[in-house]
């Protein structure tokens, strides 16, 4: 049995945030979060299965601005989520460890997602007529 | 057979080293997994979000419709299945890494396998209902 009260791995804390660091660990914070996203489309689904009702509580649930701003972020954690696991799938195959190349698909992981987060929201905003 | 010092330190058998299964006895399959689920999830996510885009402020006879399609439905339940257990896989590496009692560990690691497994099939169930009551 380990002893307890040796420090255990992964030790973040002792470590200076950097953008590699600061990207990895929101790859699995948005990751973590996305899985309630799934849970969230789960009872959407089942909602819609249970009849106009239910369907219609849910629909409200997400319209309200709460719901609204859940799923904003759900959505700018799925782009970031999926271009940043692009990234990783260039790891994969050994594309992109230099620490310059690192930093470039980084920040662009992130400015893309962001604008592709603003650009689905004006999209969604237009579709109704809203914008 | 003679025992040679190295022989002796190694504590793996011969087998065991030729599988290459490792100490976990899975090998690479866990990381085959979540890089192939990876890979399909990034059309179908697209995908979703574009639908999500197009049905923003519809009533439920609408959504029922586009649930209705046979090549949404399809493309639903594989999204689902996928999803989740893309998901499973990924949250058991964050339990594995952040959890340190083994209880926490397996009582974690429980619920998000098996809640993974009940929440597709009531969302899999969800679809079929939607695009086959009607």
């Amino acid at each position: 049995m380990a002893d307890p009260t040796r420090p255990l791995s992964p030790h973040l804390t002792v470590y200076r945030p950097q953008v590699t660091s600061v990207l990895s660990i929101t790859h699995r914070a948005t990751g973590v979060f996305l899985a309630f996203a799934a849970v969230l489309f789960t009872y959407w689904l089942v909602s819609a299965a249970y009849g106009p009702e239910a369907f219609g509580r849910a629909q409200a649930l997400l319209e309200s601005w709460f719901g609204r701003l859940v799923l904003f972020g759900f959505t700018f954690s799925l782009f970031y989520h999926l271009l940043n696991g692009i990234r990783h799938l260039g790891w994969d195959v050994l594309w992109g460890f230099e620490m310059p190349t690192l930093r470039a698909t980084g920040v662009l992981v992130v400015i893309a997602s962001l604008a592709m987060t603003v650009t689905s929201w004006l999209m969604a905003y237009g579709h109704v007529g809203k914008l | 057979m003679v025992n040679t010092p190295q022989q002796q330190r190694e504590l793996r058998s011969k087998l065991g080293r030729v599988r290459g299964l490792g100490s976990t006895r899975e090998g690479v399959h866990h990381w085959w997994a979540q890089r192939m689920s990876t890979v399909a999830l990034i059309p179908l996510s697209l995908w979703f979000v574009y639908s999500l885009i197009t049905l923003t402020g519809s009533d439920y006879e609408h959504v029922r419709a586009w649930a209705e399609h046979f090549g949404n439905a399809v493309l639903l339940v594989l999204l689902i299945v996928t999803m989740f257990h893309h998901a499973q896989l990924g949250l058991q590496v964050v339990i594995e890494d952040y959890a340190h009692s083994e209880v926490w560990k397996m009582g974690l690691l429980l619920f998000v396998k098996y809640g993974a497994v009940l929440f597709a099939a009531s969302a899999i169930f969800a679809v079929l209902k939607l695009s086959l009551a009607g």
